[in-house]
């Protein structure tokens, strides 16, 4: 749909960017043929290296910058025909460092750009109040000044100040760079809120892939100013383009990300079947040497039926039925091809100890046991502590390596009591 | 008088003379004020213009610089040349000194301005008049008002020496003193209002300087 929507010239498309080229002066190439059609409501992420040319492409989108060659169409309009002064008051800006006027209360610099567009009074004050609700900031901030607020309390001041007027398009230049992670985290928690409830078009430029990962609908990978990959985050978790795009994710984040992109067919393990046509005897013998209770039971052509237990076949036993007339056929399966992240929480609540994995042709190719949604639970706690170990300096991985590992592994088998009492609830 | 110390004498002259020595404290505020509000109404806007055009301020501080290194009484007598006798020739001389601090605290006050502000006013779509109006002038206001603050108390000296030219001020009744044999009782009723003048003007302004301050700014 992307595809024929640039062919038409850029309409339908809130914002669209051709062939753009940003020289400075004395020769340096910022910016190499950027080509990027962005629709509305979409969270778009420009991640890469210092220099890699991203808040050089994020400026020239409000004019801060004009660019070499190349043309910027929102909605279909050329803003180089625009006067630059209105364009920008359209666009939402927030910066790194904030930049709220110090001389201006809170309320002043929130309707900042409604009193530029010459809003009434009593709408701005309104809007303010509106505003600062939003970020869950008391009313009472609206009369101090930005130097009595914290520097995380400045920035959400920073973020509503751009969304003050209804601007449609919000440009972010690496706004959480300089805050510390806990409020960092709560203010990208914030802004994605803010975003997929108010439907806006974000463009957000940063150097911090697991901000970038978890905010966006699509991230523009660049590195010396060009495209390297345009992609969803979790396409670009499961192909990255090339070495440079794993690198920049990093090898953890890719194993981090395998319970959240690992298919089930991944990860099932044989299963242990029989042929509906086979007798109790044979079935009871397979148990038997496959120390399991239960058979999975299949067709000729290797299609999933149904399932037998222990205690069933028990009951059967010696009445010369075979395994199809007394298999239980009420049995619950998963595809091979759905991601484990969507299916661990079903096969966990139903309470089953193991669940059958099949093909697009029914077939069965093997299952999960709850054993296996233990590893991968384990394997995603477990990765989570090791990350956030290695974010120290690397001396001290040492030694705090062991107790982090033994409170991911506490914490993951909680999770799993967890899920199991749910599941026998119901 | 013979009988009396210098500091009855002193006494006794603003007794007899009250009236007198306020009139010349009026008239020396009114020459020392004028000189420096031209000086600010012309050297605002030259430190505006040169802070944007940064390649000019090395000259425009560089003539401002000069003219602070003619001694002042020499500057009273070329400006007589042209002007004559009389109070616009200290008006001017005063102007002239007191041009250098404000341009050049002017131009300190645009430079300091926070450039992530400049950056986010711009972005958010203020036109360069409003930039300049909204955030450049009010968030220098403070290092300009020290410029005038240092101008003015500068003024009241120059002001002083202006009575040579016959603009009048307490500079007449120091005069006055100093060809009077044992005049200091004179020349102190004349120095001691300017030295209260000067004192009471920084501390004024500097009051001022810190209420623009905008870093001081809180909604206590």
């Amino acid at each position: 749909m992307i595809q024929i929507l640039s062919e038409g010239d850029g309409k339908g498309m809130l914002l669209s960017m051709e062939h753009l080229t940003k020289v400075y002066p004395g020769g340096k190439t910022a910016v190499d043929d950027f080509n990027l059609e962005v629709e509305k409501g979409e969270f778009i992420c420009f991640i890469g290296t210092s220099g890699s040319g991203k808040t050089t492409t994020m400026r020239m989108i409000n004019r801060m910058l004009e660019q070499s060659s190349g043309t910027i169409k929102i909605n279909g309009e050329d803003i180089a025909q625009m006067n630059p002064v209105k364009l920008r008051r359209k666009i939402g800006y927030v910066i790194q460092n904030v930049g709220l006027m110090p001389h201006m209360t809170i309320r002043d610099n929130i309707t900042l750009v409604p009193k530029l567009l010459k809003w009434p009074v009593e709408k701005r004050n309104e809007r303010a109040k509106e505003m600062i609700k939003l970020v869950e900031l008391p009313e009472e901030f609206l009369d101090r000044y930005p130097s009595e607020l914290s520097g995380g309390q400045q920035q959400r001041i920073g973020v509503i100040r751009a969304l003050a007027a209804d601007q449609d398009i919000i440009l972010m230049d690496e706004p959480f760079g300089a805050l510390d992670p806990i409020t960092r985290e709560s203010l990208q928690d914030l802004v994605k809120d803010l975003q997929e409830k108010s439907g806006k078009t974000f463009i957000f430029v940063t150097h911090d892939m697991d901000e970038a990962l978890s905010l966006a609908t699509r991230v523009v990978i660049m590195s010396y100013g060009k495209q390297v990959q345009v992609d969803t985050p979790d396409n670009i978790l499961r192909h990255p383009a090339n070495k440079f795009v794993a690198d920049l994710i990093g090898q953890d984040r890719l194993i981090q990300a395998r319970p959240s992109i690992t298919t089930v067919g991944q990860v099932a393990t044989k299963a242990i079947s029989a042929r509906e046509d086979q007798t109790l005897k044979q079935a009871l013998g397979e148990m038997h040497t496959k120390r399991v209770d239960t058979l999975l039971v299949t067709n000729n052509e290797g299609k999933l039926t149904g399932f037998v237990g222990i205690e069933r076949l028990n009951h059967y036993y010696g009445s010369g039925k075979r395994i199809g007339d007394i298999m239980d056929s009420n049995v619950f399966y998963v595809r091979k091809d759905s991601v484990i992240r969507d299916t661990v929480d079903r096969i966990l609540k139903r309470g089953f100890r193991n669940v059958p994995v099949i093909d697009d042709d029914g077939k069965l190719i093997g299952i999960v046991t709850r054993a296996t949604l233990v590893d991968i639970v384990y394997d995603a706690l477990w990765g989570e502590a090791d990350k956030s170990n290695s974010n120290d300096s690397g001396q001290t991985k040492e030694t705090e390596d062991n107790p982090d590992k033994e409170a991911g592994k506490t914490e993951s088998q909680a999770e799993v009591t967890q899920t199991t009492e749910d599941g026998d609830q119901k | 008088m013979q009988n009396m110390n210098i500091f009855q004498q002193l006494f006794y002259y603003f007794a007899h003379n009250g009236m007198y020595v306020l009139s010349q404290f009026d008239r020396h505020f009114l020459i020392s004020i004028y000189g420096v509000v031209f000086a600010a109404i012309v050297g605002i806007p030259i430190g505006i213009f040169i802070a944007k055009h940064r390649k000019l301020s090395g000259w425009v501080i560089g003539i401002a610089n000069v003219i602070q290194t003619v001694p002042s009484l020499a500057m009273l007598s070329l400006i007589m040349l042209a002007l004559g006798l009389g109070v616009n020739t200290v008006i001017v001389t005063v102007f002239l000194y007191a041009l250098l601090p404000i341009i050049k605290n002017t131009y300190t006050g645009m430079l300091n301005v926070n450039a992530d502000v400049l950056d986010a006013g711009k972005g958010m779509g203020m036109t360069r008049v409003q930039i300049l109006r909204l955030i450049e002038i009010p968030l220098s206001l403070s290092v300009i008002m020290a410029g005038i603050r240092n101008a003015l108390v500068l003024a009241i000296g120059i002001t002083a020496i202006g009575s040579f030219v016959g603009a009048g001020g307490l500079g007449d009744i120091i005069i006055r003193g100093t060809n009077a044999t044992n005049g200091g009782a004179i020349i102190l009723a004349g120095a001691l209002p300017t030295a209260l003048m000067a004192i009471i003007s920084d501390s004024v302004l500097g009051f001022f300087e810190r209420k623009f301050d905008p870093t001081n700014k809180t909604s206590q």
